[in-house]
């Protein structure tokens, strides 16, 4: 009894003034926190406000700059790994970190197997294994490969695992964000378990409404600090969403621009019924010249999907996508690209920018043929267009010569920019086209955009970034893959991300 | 881009080009092969004053110009990020067919069919297109790791080639066959005058072309081009086809030259090929080298194996030094375009 009162007393973690900078940049502003033995903390705020270098430092992955990690009043270890070997806390990610090509069994017990120095007692490694799944009541061999598993069941071994290595405090970020809803509540019933055998959670999710089914008290992160943390029961939806924004982010957004939409009878995209399951399913929405729509949702939602197949980069296996009222069927880029359709992808290094090549010739590499002069490519026409394109996109080299891997990232963005206007598109597909760069890089962006737009560009933004979404006169929230909510000029921060996030108002 | 070995000029020829294109380009990598290739010069010239004669210099040429042909197909292969190993056995295989239903006698290992001499030649460049696109058809539709796709490839042609004739060698060839490996033009070999213009024309192709440049784009990365609505299977594909067809001129060239299908033609060539490709700059992970730095790879082999010869250095010890040199050449190429330092 009173083992158990000192237990309540004691916090399973905690974290005191934690402060960590990336540079110049402060990251976490003297953050403390402490969750009691078997609580569920459920820790969110938006992109950017911290929540993964806060992970990073609990876990062992950083060294804060300042401040102290204490795991039930037992000093941090630096790897969060006890002289013993068991660990003193874990995390789930979203990406599966099992190896999966090895057994569930040899996963289970990683580096730990039972036997002697030199060799794995198989026998007795598959009892225990098969011990661990009947406690987790999992159907699995333990000898099935784990790459071959549902992604329910390798969240479970992870977790499983974490528990055999000895931690009792457990981080989970976004479980849920690979599962279906029946195996989501299976999901919750087993942390509901991990809670009663006094195991401490630290829930990280966008969807509100989740927290509210698992965690007892949450934690909200804004730029780098805590601002709010309140049981659950006494803190709603509405001021979680408030805590996230800050002060002064309720009411109309006065957008930046606006601007009439012209009125041409065929819309520049069409799209109707387009479904690709699972990613998304019966989206419809037309946009006109001069318009910018926005497509907002969470990592995961679709949103994405949608962007590619319009670009030509996937087949939807439904529905249809008219350029100017010509359809645009099947997975071809260069066909998209000739219906007038121009791309900027969200990973601009991976599939962005052509790393070896010059600035010139990423800018033009869309182009190319208007710049041949008998069949071969004139170097003065290439040159005086890129040129041109610099200038006008304001970006900085050394020389158009330069290969543009050596450019930083916001200058490398308005090449890929550039590259997609080089074509003169009447649709401009954008996927978070200001995420990473400068605030200065950001605003020439916008600008960018902006120009494109008043010379009668449609725009696709693909973002759930409010500050990009505010150059939009309309806005579209996809969750789950289907459209769930259309916002037209007045809508507000709040409503839009409680829309974003799923909360039903 | 005047990337042709002149006729009869050699070395001054190159180094003249090279100081045109330092003036133009910022890009020194393909020159760093040129301190190499004259104190290579400058030691052969030491043991054997032979070496630098107008003829021995003609001589290395021609006896470059089939290798640096196969250099051209590896070069286009490895900028899109890509391997064929299975060059090596087109130069066997393709002429060797050609001749096999060419020759007419079945005890000098003919087919006795007597195909007229140029359904022969026909024959020779349907083989490598055909093999090069099999070879595409495994990569690109089949998603082959090209690694392993061509290196079986590679023994099975060795195989067929041995099979057609239980390893005979066919040496009755007619005029018309070895015409490529053996006539003059203008004094010059026809062969260098063959290699000459492939490079000249390739290597406007690679710098100057939509699909030239596509190449650099897919090879620097795969996804990005993709995106940029580059039609990357297709260019790959046609990479492949065109290395075999570059091959069994390659092929064709060589048994011109020594007048006779040997079953092991071209065989260990390819080592040569990415040997003179990796030293002269190509990256093997693609995007990055130009045809101009594989060409003086090419070169570079070519000096060092007639200066070896000259130099009399035995027979038995010759791969070895061979060996070490070109590993050396790589080592201080490396150290030149400095690499190591950032």
């Amino acid at each position: 009894m009173t083992e158990r009162l000192e237990a309540i007393a004691t916090p399973a973690i905690e974290a005191r003034n934690i402060v960590k900078s990336f540079g110049p940049n402060p990251v976490l502003k003297n953050v403390s926190m402490s969750i009691p033995v078997g609580g569920a903390r459920a820790l969110v705020g938006r992109n950017g406000a911290g929540k993964s270098t806060l992970v990073g430092v609990l876990t062992g992955l950083l060294m804060p700059d300042s401040g102290d990690v204490a795991f039930e009043s037992e000093a941090a270890y630096p790897t969060r790994t006890r002289p013993d070997g068991s660990r003193q806390v874990s995390c789930v990610y979203q990406k599966s970190t099992l190896a999966p090509t090895l057994s569930v069994a040899e996963n289970l017990f990683i580096n730990r197997q039972p036997g002697s120095r030199y060799a794995v007692h198989w026998t007795q490694l598959r009892r225990e294994t098969q011990k661990v799944l009947d406690e987790w009541e999992l159907p699995l061999n333990p000898d099935t490969e784990t790459g071959t598993l549902r992604s329910e069941y390798r969240q479970i071994i992870e977790i499983a695992r974490a528990l055999l290595q000895g931690a009792r405090f457990l981080i989970l970020d976004e479980p849920t964000a690979a599962l279906e809803s029946k195996e989501i509540e299976r999901l919750f019933t087993r942390i509901a378990r991990l809670r009663a055998d006094r195991v401490t959670i630290l829930y990280i999710s966008h969807h509100l409404q989740e927290i509210y089914d698992v965690c007892d008290s949450v934690t909200v992160m804004r730029d780098g600090r805590i601002v709010a943390e309140a049981p659950l029961p006494e803190m709603n939806a509405e001021n979680v969403v408030a805590a996230m924004l800050g002060p002064g982010a309720s009411g109309v957004i006065e957008r930046r621009r606006v601007a009439p939409v012209s009125t041409s009878a065929t819309p520049a995209l069409e799209v109707k019924g387009l479904s690709l399951p699972p990613a998304f399913s019966d989206v419809d929405f037309s946009i006109a010249q001069g318009e910018c729509l926005g497509l907002a949702g969470l990592g995961g939602s679709g949103k994405e999907a949608i962007g590619e197949a319009i670009a030509g980069l996937s087949r939807a296996s439904r529905g249809e996508i008219r350029i100017k009222g010509t359809p645009l069927a099947g997975a071809n880029v260069a066909k998209a690209q000739r219906l007038g359709v121009s791309y900027v992808p969200r990973d601009r290094l991976g599939r962005g920018v052509l790393p070896h090549l010059s600035i010139a010739e990423n800018l033009t590499v869309t182009i190319m043929k208007r710049l041949e002069r008998f069949g071969l490519i004139s170097l003065k026409r290439r040159t005086d267009t890129a040129h041109a394109f610099v200038e006008s996109l304001g970006i900085v080299c050394a020389s158009i010569e330069q290969p543009v891997g050596e450019l930083s990232g916001g200058n490398q963005q308005k090449t890929v920019m550039g590259r997609a206007l080089a074509s003169t598109p009447s649709v401009l597909v954008l996927v978070y086209p200001t995420q990473g760069v400068d605030v200065a890089a950001k605003e020439a962006l916008f600008t960018i955009i902006e120009r494109a737009r008043l010379e009668g560009t449609a725009v696709l933004l693909i973002s759930d970034d409010i500050e990009e979404l505010r150059v939009c006169h309309r806005i579209l929230v996809i969750f789950q893959g289907r459209i769930v909510r259309a916002f037209g000029h007045d809508w507000t921060e709040r409503e839009l991300i409680a829309s974003i996030e799923g909360v039903s108002s | 881009m005047s990337s042709e070995p002149a006729a009869g000029r050699g070395l001054p020829a190159l180094r003249r080009s090279g100081a045109a294109s330092l003036l133009t380009a910022f890009r020194l990598r393909e020159l760093t092969l040129i301190p190499a290739l004259v104190v290579i010069g400058f030691v052969g010239w030491l043991n054997n004053p032979a070496f630098l004669t107008l003829e021995n210099l003609v001589n290395v040429l021609q006896q470059s110009s089939e290798l640096s042909i196969l250099v051209i197909a590896e070069t286009l292969v490895l900028l899109a990020a890509r391997i064929d190993l299975s060059l090596e056995s087109i130069v066997g295989l393709a002429p060797m067919l050609g001749a096999w239903l060419i020759t007419d006698n079945r005890m000098l290992g003919g087919s006795g069919f007597g195909l007229p001499v140029w359904a022969g030649i026909l024959v020779v460049f349907a083989a490598g297109a055909i093999v090069g696109a099999i070879n595409g058809f495994l990569v690109v539709r089949l998603k082959l790791n090209a690694f392993i796709a061509t290196l079986s490839m590679l023994i099975l042609l060795r195989g067929l080639t041995l099979g057609l004739t239980n390893g005979m060698t066919l040496s009755s060839l007619p005029d018309g066959f070895v015409y490529l490996g053996s006539a003059k033009w203008a004094g010059v070999p026809a062969s260098i005058w063959i290699a000459g213009l492939l490079y000249a024309a390739f290597g406007v192709f690679l710098r100057y072309s939509r699909i030239g440049r596509s190449i650099y784009a897919i090879g620097g990365s795969w996804e990005a081009a993709r995106v940029a609505g580059i039609s990357n299977d297709r260019i790959v594909w046609g990479l492949y086809l065109v290395g075999g067809l570059l091959a069994a001129l390659a092929g064709l060239m060589l048994s011109g030259r020594i007048a006779s299908v040997v079953s092991s033609q071209g065989q260990n060539m390819i080592f040569y090929v990415f040997a003179a490709a990796v030293i002269g700059g190509i990256d093997l992970n693609g995007g990055k080298g130009r045809l101009l730095g594989a060409f003086t790879g090419v070169l570079l082999l070519g000096v060092l194996q007639n200066a070896l010869t000259l130099s009399q250095v035995p027979t038995f010890w010759i791969d070895s030094v061979f060996g070490a040199i070109i590993l050396m050449s790589l080592i201080f190429s490396t150290l030149t375009s400095g690499k190591l330092s950032s």
